[in-house]
């Protein structure tokens, strides 16, 4: 993931000796650089939670509903994700400079333009295994490593949902219905996105449950044979 | 005189030239007439006159002589008309002679016709022409690297003549053994002579050996069409083996060895390869239908014939391996039926009957089927292998829900309790036998367990016939199973001998500290954990006089080792009561818990259930059964108000005085719970644990591996034991990653890396 390469307008901007066009230049944009930063700044202590020291849930609600997104909206997930954030619903000032002078963004005009853009941007297919991935992470609990069922089947159908509808919807039925499994860990999640990608759905007829699928798609694939 | 001139010197000269030249003319025409003369003395060396045995000595010396002369001539322009006239020689005469003779002979005449006229041109003819010619061959022939004179013969023969013994000759070798094929005595010596004239010629590959090999396709490809159709299946195998044995005794006879191979393998191939499948497919006498009737000397004789051929007996390997599957798939079949007519009767004796019966069975199969092999299959290890495979079928079947694996330890069970009797195989033997069946039987872990806990109930309530037999019996399994298959066992074993020591010490305690006896004959067995399977410990309240046992051993013990602890398991002890009832006193041999709550009758006549239960302090299931087996059963020793065939908690006991037996000393059943649930859970469980444990070994080992050979790498270390289900190894393998002892390759997902 790109991140940005100027951490805070603090940081020293190396100077040469060069030819004075170029230090003009420089100092221009550097002085357009602290700007942006101290504007995103701004923007960070108009949602933080003075408390905590960090913009928190209901922080993030006025953020959404000031740039019009719902705060279950996936775009807010991405912007998660572009910030590196750790913790759901919460954000350091650190991540939240990292995310948006990532995407040049400074005031909420910006920020809605530019998640248009971010939506691409994730889609890419090197991002997009990123991006789930780190989903998965970030719906962890503390020094948790898997998630239930209930907040798995949420969480497919929101990162998963606008791609591979059919196969989100069937797996998502068949994961309610059955018993064996209670949890999702991050290998079945990860095989899951690896399966919508190379199996046809809904004939199902390149699975082969000889191969190293997990035993949970096995019996997904079984249980699709026999309500078909 | 210097005027001799050069006038005269030429004149000289042109005299003594032409002197010269007249001097050559002549020399030449004299030449010229001597080759005349010459000529004329080749042409006429008769040769016809040689046909004739007798010439006389004369001759001979005459034309050695004119030949000697004509060759030794210093112009060497003869030599080459000599060679050619040579050759011309041996033609005419094939030609003039021979050819003739033999064209008017047919069949077994031409045959003799054919050695005579080449042993006689061989031997004489050529022979004479070869001695006159012989001054040619020595200088000239060898000279000039020509076909020396005694390959002229040979080659004369065989140029001239080579079609007519391809054809003619050797239908006529044909035709006889053709009729010596049939039945008819022939002239064996005509056709070993006929076989050393092509020796001779150095045609016997070519000609004869081709020839012979060809009819011998025919004649057979004609009778094997015939014979298979008219003769049954092992009617037709005498006739091929008669014939193979006439062929061989043939050939060896008459013919160069090398020709016995081919001429073999064309009747096997006609006789035994082309219509094999019609042979085996026969509805009546069929392999089949040998099998089914135990035909023993026709399957043998079938073996015997069929391993001559390349692949030969795959056919008949694969009818065996169906039948013994289908012997075996019938009597559990059969089995099953009979089960299930028991099962719906509930007659639970009945069916332990069947079930070991069902054993018995498959021993007695295995050891006809073995002897099979053994006998009539010259142990052949391709027959060894399918025998195993066709029991491994039908040996792995359930009956009625009960594993082979269970089957085959209630049966040994049985076998081992039983009193040794003279009648038909002695028990080791019967071991040896279980050990067999073992083998071809998947599931060894789930028998091992089975075993494990009949073995504690043998030992502990001494029901076992021999120790030695049991001894026996782990010997048989360490070797075939291996070490680890057993160790648990064999502790078993050793607990119980050690007991005998610790039995001894604990009367010497007694003995040194009288205060401590509790007044009763104790024996207490110590059982190492570990060995032994694992029992529902109760705690519950002892009556007054077990609780100073308990004490007793306790403090003995602790003079032992301070280290070890103990824990009671009173479920598995019995105990001797002195019943004082009426009619007479009686010995009840009853297991401890039941022992509890017949005291308890010491200090109270009645008691209601809710009182039993909360002396004892006993879960509620075990109250009723123990109850119900005292009031309820065979033997009333307490009497039950109501007097229902069921413990229900509001009722109540009495003592029974008036309880008694024909017997003095009865044994009070308390039936078994049962816990083969339990068994097979164990056994569950473990197997998870020994597949999470391979794949971790190989794991370790291998670094990296790819899914399918991580999953057959461990069906085999596990083979020995048991044979494991794919989808829990599958389970165990993501159990592992989700705990990061393995991961996923992050390019080829279906390979997994060790995580140290």
């Amino acid at each position: 993931m790109r991140r940005s390469s100027r951490k805070s307008g603090s940081a020293a901007i190396p100077v040469t000796s060069s030819s004075g066009v170029s230090d003009l230049f420089r100092c221009a944009t550097s002085k357009a650089v602290s700007k942006e930063m101290e504007r995103i700044d701004q923007l960070f202590h108009a949602y933080m939670d003075k408390s905590l020291g960090m913009v928190g849930p209901e922080g993030i609600e006025s953020f959404c509903l000031a740039v019009g997104i719902d705060h279950t909206d996936v775009r807010i997930l991405m912007l998660a994700w572009k910030m590196q954030a750790e913790k759901q619903g919460y954000f350091t000032l650190d991540e939240w400079r990292r995310g948006l002078s990532a995407l040049h963004a400074d005031t909420i005009l910006k920020i809605r333009k530019r998640l248009q853009e971010l939506e691409k941007e994730v889609m890419r297919p090197t991002n997009f295994l990123d991006f789930y991935v780190y989903a998965f992470c970030y719906s962890l609990a503390e020094k948790q490593k898997n998630i239930d069922i209930e907040s798995a089947c949420e969480l497919l159908t929101v990162v998963l949902g606008f791609r591979f509808p059919l196969q989100v919807s069937k797996f998502i039925e068949y994961l309610k219905s059955q018993n064996d499994y209670k949890v999702i860990n991050l290998d079945q999640w990860t095989s899951f996105l690896r399966f919508c990608n190379e199996i046809n759905f809904p004939s199902l007829d390149n699975y082969d449950a000889e191969l190293a699928w997990p035993l949970i798609l096995d019996n997904f694939v079984e249980w699709m044979r026999e309500n078909l | 005189m210097e005027e001799k001139t050069l006038k005269d010197m030429k004149e000289e000269e042109i005299r003594k030239m032409e002197k010269k030249t007249l001097k050559d003319m002549k020399e030449k025409e004299e030449k010229e007439e001597e080759m005349r003369k010459l000529e004329l003395m080749l042409s006429n060396i008769e040769i016809k006159g040689l046909s004739n045995e007798t010439l006389d000595g004369i001759k001979c010396m005459t034309l050695y002589t004119d030949i000697y002369i004509v060759a030794t001539d210093s112009n060497q322009v003869f030599n080459a008309k000599m060679y050619s006239k040579y050759k011309e020689f041996h033609n005419d005469y094939l030609n003039d002679i021979v050819l003739p003779h033999l064209r008017l002979h047919h069949g077994e005449f031409l045959l003799k016709e054919f050695e005579t006229s080449w042993a006689h041109y061989s031997k004489v003819i050529h022979n004479r022409l070869h001695l006159y010619f012989r001054y040619l061959g020595r200088y000239y022939v060898a000279r000039e690297k020509l076909l020396n004179l005694n390959d002229v013969g040979n080659r004369c023969f065989i140029d001239l003549l080579y079609e007519e013994m391809r054809s003619r000759v050797m239908d006529a070798v044909i035709c006889l053994i053709n009729k010596e094929r049939d039945g008819a005595k022939i002239d064996r010596e005509l056709v070993k002579k006929v076989v050393n004239v092509f020796e001779e010629l150095k045609l016997y590959e070519d000609i004869f050996e081709e020839r012979i090999v060809a009819g011998t396709k025919d004649y057979y490809s004609k009778k094997a069409s015939l014979w298979i159709s008219e003769n049954s299946c092992p009617e037709f195998m005498l006739k091929v083996e008669e014939c193979l044995e006439k062929e061989e005794n043939m050939v060896r006879d008459c013919m160069k060895p090398a020709t016995e191979q081919k001429i073999v393998s064309e009747v096997e191939h006609k006789l035994l390869v082309l219509h094999s499948t019609q042979l085996f497919d026969k509805e009546y006498s069929g392999l089949k239908k040998l099998l089914e009737d135990g035909k023993v000397v026709d399957l043998a004789r079938m073996y015997r014939l069929y391993s001559r051929v390349h692949d030969g007996l795959q056919h008949v390997c694969l009818a065996f391996k169906n039948h013994v599957t289908a012997q075996g798939m019938a009597l559990v079949r059969q089995t099953e039926i009979e089960v299930n007519k028991h099962v719906v009767k509930n007659d639970v004796g009945a069916l332990q009957n069947q079930q070991v019966h069902l054993i018995m069975e498959f021993i007695k199969l295995h050891e006809v089927y073995l002897s099979y092999v053994n006998d009539y299959f010259q142990s052949n290890s391709m027959f060894f292998k399918v025998l195993k495979e066709a029991f491994e079928v039908f040996c792995n079947k359930s009956i009625a829900g009960v594993s082979p694996a269970e089957l085959l330890s209630i049966f040994c069970d049985q076998t081992l309790k039983k009193k040794s009797c003279d009648n038909d195989k002695s028990t080791e033997d019967t071991i040896d036998d279980v050990v067999k069946l073992l083998v071809y039987i998947s599931d060894k872990d789930m028998f091992a367990e089975f075993h494990r806990k009949k073995l504690a109930r043998r030992l502990l309530f001494n029901k076992s016939d021999s120790d030695e037999h049991e001894r026996y019996l782990l010997t048989k399994l360490k070797q075939k199973c291996g070490r680890h298959f057993t160790s648990k066992m064999e502790g078993m074993v050793t607990d119980l001998t050690l007991c005998q020591d610790t039995t001894a010490s604990f009367t010497d305690y007694l003995r040194d500290n009288p205060d401590m006896n509790p007044g009763f004959d104790l024996t207490v067995t110590v059982l190492t954990i570990g060995f032994w399977p694992s029992y529902k410990t109760c705690t519950f309240n002892l009556p007054p006089e077990m609780l100073r046992c308990v004490e007793a051993f306790k403090q003995f013990y602790q003079t032992r080792t301070k280290r070890t602890r103990i824990t009671w398991l009173f479920s598995l002890g019995t105990c001797t009561i002195v019943g004082k009832f009426e009619p007479k006193t009686m010995d009840l041999i009853v297991t401890t818990l039941q022992a509890s709550v017949l005291l308890l009758f010491n200090s109270a006549n009645r008691l209601s259930y809710s009182d039993i239960k909360d002396q004892l302090d006993l879960p509620e299931e075990d109250v009723t059964r123990l109850l119900h087996s005292l009031s309820c059963a065979k033997y009333k020793i307490l009497k039950k108000e109501p007097d229902t065939k069921t413990i229900s908690k509001t009722d109540y006991f009495e003592f029974n005085s008036m309880f008694t037996d024909r017997l003095k000393r009865i044994k009070v059943p308390f039936p078994l719970v049962d816990d083969r649930k339990k068994v097979i859970e164990t056994v569950v469980s473990d197997r998870r644990h020994a597949i999470e444990a391979a794949i971790v070994r190989i794991m370790k080992f291998r670094k990296v591996l790819g899914h399918h050979q991580l999953m057959s790498e461990c069906a085999e270390v596990l083979s020995s034991t048991f044979r494991p289900d794919f989808k829990i190894i599958k389970l165990q393998i993501e159990s592992l990653i989700s705990r990061d002892y393995l991961e996923r390759d992050s390019k080829d997902h279906s390979v997994y890396r060790y995580l140290a």
